[in-house]
């Protein structure tokens, strides 16, 4: 297991060495005159050399890229050309209200994914199954900012019922600051009413959010479901006077999740995505929203910083899920334990 | 070289048992309801792009302020948006930008991807460890935020959001055809094609690019319809079509500032990408169901 996970460290430094090549090169030498953008549409020839000469991009690019890659390792992404602030502190501000929705949303997978997808698996052909297939089609085609949209006209505007965006209610007070994420600061200071109004807000948007990936969840677990009811180890563990329940449980339900868990991990790059989505549409103030106004801007620091950061968490997350793949499978162990079942 | 690839057989044998098995795709296509009705959707999206002109009751450009947001009715089936536009007319219209630029990022996507992985399966060694790891290092980041990145340096424009997709897609098709040209350059036939003097380039593209060719058509089918919500979802966010061009993200960004009283601004614009993304994911899960069972991305 831990060479496992110092090989899968080792490629993904090459992975984010390779990250950083790809967003000098958006940054640096895609844009045809960086000065020209930084300096604005309306400055002079000697307004342009002076941005440039600022901002070292009268230098060759190597010299540049060191500069860059230097920075990138010391945290620095650069400034924001909207609000002159390190990209690095605005992203630090606006992750986790980022983290705690897509979290929200894989919450929203998991709980409902997994217990469906067995659910369409063991029922397969019976009307259930039926429904769910169309629901699933429905789930992976649907854009998530028009179905956003479509839950605040029905649930603010026709039935009062949630609020239309925001992580807080206007007259709510935010939680004092330990990790950003408002449901666990909230409980932290004890602040119940406020902990309630967090829960409220993010509902629509997590739900919106979670419609796509909880689709696949529930289309992967079906089909896993399926090969394995027909499996011979698990006609075997039938066959030796199991109860259907415990078949199910520990030789179906266990054993799906492997597959499960990979399409999870690839789901949490389009969650992360679409969060950008979600957050523009529900006034969500995370990174996405941040993204969002940097590109309305052309602020291409803030942008390139999003980018990365983003990629940096994806990255992370599929080691994470590569890890939990290997616990999950007694197959692939590395250096051995009895797995736990 | 025909009677290598199809030994035992004469020509016509082998064109009737083609004809037979292409009914046979089509069959089983229809055979499952929900396929069936995605053809459908299919052909009449396809129908109502290239007729646009004909269909639309209205141009998709014209301004009329005396109708400004005017809610569905007789004459506007679908509304009107804040400039007076009839807004069937802009989803009928937008329809075509929707397909084209759809078309046009999976057609430089597999092109561009197939170049690469028949180069890296075929010729191995270095030169595949190369081109693969270059391929990793784009499938590690996630998908639509490279393209938005992309996008964004670019400059917001719907060719540049079309590049920025296609530019993220490629290594899917790229590690598709790899592993197939891995796997058919061993195969009887391409031995036999090599010991009878054919060049590599021959090879590559009549043995293995020619057997390629179905896995690549089921994974265009299964791609399409997120082509075109990838492609709507830049438009939103102001990457992609600029208005007043007629695109079904870009419609539904406008309508986000008038939802709340006029609904149909968002509603319609929004229903033309879920119904053609569904009608394009029921036909692609059918057809791979139809030419390759067990095939699986």
């Amino acid at each position: 297991m831990g060479t496992f996970i110092l090989r899968r460290l080792m490629f993904m430094v090459l992975v984010l060495a390779g990250m950083s090549v790809i967003t000098f090169v958006l940054t640096h030498v895609v844009p045809g005159d960086p000065a020209r953008l930084l300096a604005g549409q309306h400055a002079s020839a000697e307004e342009v050399r002076t941005v440039a000469a600022m901002y070292g991009l009268d230098r060759p690019l190597p010299v540049q890229f060191w500069v860059y890659v230097r920075g990138l390792v010391h945290g620095d992404l650069g400034m924001s050309l909207t609000d002159r602030r390190p990209v690095m502190e605005d992203l630090a501000q606006y992750l986790p209200a980022s983290i705690e929705l897509t979290l929200a949303a894989v919450v929203l997978v998991v709980l409902i994914g997994l217990p469906v997808g067995l659910l369409a698996g063991v029922r397969r052909g019976r009307p259930i199954d039926h429904v769910l297939r169309f629901l699933t089609v429905g789930g992976v085609s649907m854009p998530i900012f028009w179905f956003g949209i479509i839950l605040q006209i029905v649930f603010y505007k026709q039935l009062h019922f949630l609020p239309i965006g925001g992580r807080l209610g206007i007259l709510d007070i935010e939680p004092p600051q330990v990790t950003g994420f408002y449901l666990i600061d909230s409980l932290l200071a004890g602040d119940l009413p406020t902990f309630g109004s967090a829960v409220v807000h993010m509902i629509l948007p997590a739900s919106a959010l979670a419609a796509g990936s909880l689709a696949v969840v529930v289309r992967m677990m079906r089909a896993s479901v399926i090969e394995l009811l027909d499996a011979d180890h698990v006609r075997t563990a039938r066959a030796k006077g199991l109860t259907a329940s415990i078949v199910l449980r520990r030789h179906v339900f266990r054993n799906a999740l492997i597959p499960t868990t990979t399409v999870l991990g690839l789901q949490i790059g389009a969650l992360l995505a679409g969060n950008v989505l979600a957050e523009v549409v529900f006034n969500w103030p995370g990174i996405g929203l941040y993204a969002v106004n940097a590109i309305r801007n052309l602020d291409y620091p803030s942008i390139m910083g999003v980018t990365l950061v983003i990629s940096v968490i994806y990255v992370f997350v599929n080691l994470l899920v590569d890890i939990a793949y290997v616990a999950l499978d007694p197959r692939i162990s590395y250096g051995g334990g009895r797995p736990r079942v | 070289m025909s009677d290598v690839t199809t030994p035992g057989h004469g020509v016509e044998p082998a064109v009737v048992a083609k004809r037979r098995r292409k009914r046979g795709i089509l069959g089983r296509l229809i055979a499952n309801p929900l396929s069936a009705a995605g053809l459908v959707l299919v052909l009449l999206a396809i129908a109502t792009g290239l007729a646009a002109p004909l269909i639309a009751p209205d141009d998709p450009l014209a301004m009329t302020p005396d109708l400004r947001l005017a809610p569905p009715s007789l004459a506007h089936w679908m509304g009107t948006d804040d400039g007076g536009r009839d807004i069937l007319s802009r989803i009928i219209f937008g329809t075509r930008s929707s397909l084209l630029t759809a078309l046009g990022i999976l057609a430089m996507a597999s092109v561009t991807g197939t170049a690469i992985g028949l180069t890296a399966g075929y010729f191995g060694g270095w030169v595949d460890e190369l081109l693969m790891r270059a391929t990793d290092m784009f499938l590690a980041f996630p998908a639509l935020v490279l393209a938005m990145g992309m996008a964004a340096t670019l400059g917001p424009s719907l060719f540049n959001a079309m590049l920025a997709t296609a530019v993220v897609w490629w290594p899917w098709y790229a590690r598709l055809v790899r592993g197939q040209a891995l796997h058919l350059k061993h195969e009887a036939f391409v031995e036999a094609a090599r010991i009878s003097g054919a060049s590599a380039l021959w090879i590559a593209v009549h043995h293995i690019l020619r057997n390629c060719l179905t896995p690549i058509i089921v994974q265009m089918s299964l791609d399409i319809g997120y082509a075109i919500l990838t492609l709507s979802s830049l438009s939103f966010i102001g990457l992609g079509a600029q208005p007043p061009t007629p695109e079904w993200g870009s419609m539904v960004s406008l309508g986000r500032d008038y939802f709340l009283e006029q609904w149909w601004m968002v509603t319609f614009p929004g229903l033309a990408i879920f119904l053609s993304v569904m009608a394009f994911n029921l036909l692609g899960d059918g057809l791979q169901e139809a030419l390759s069972p067990r095939l699986r991305r």
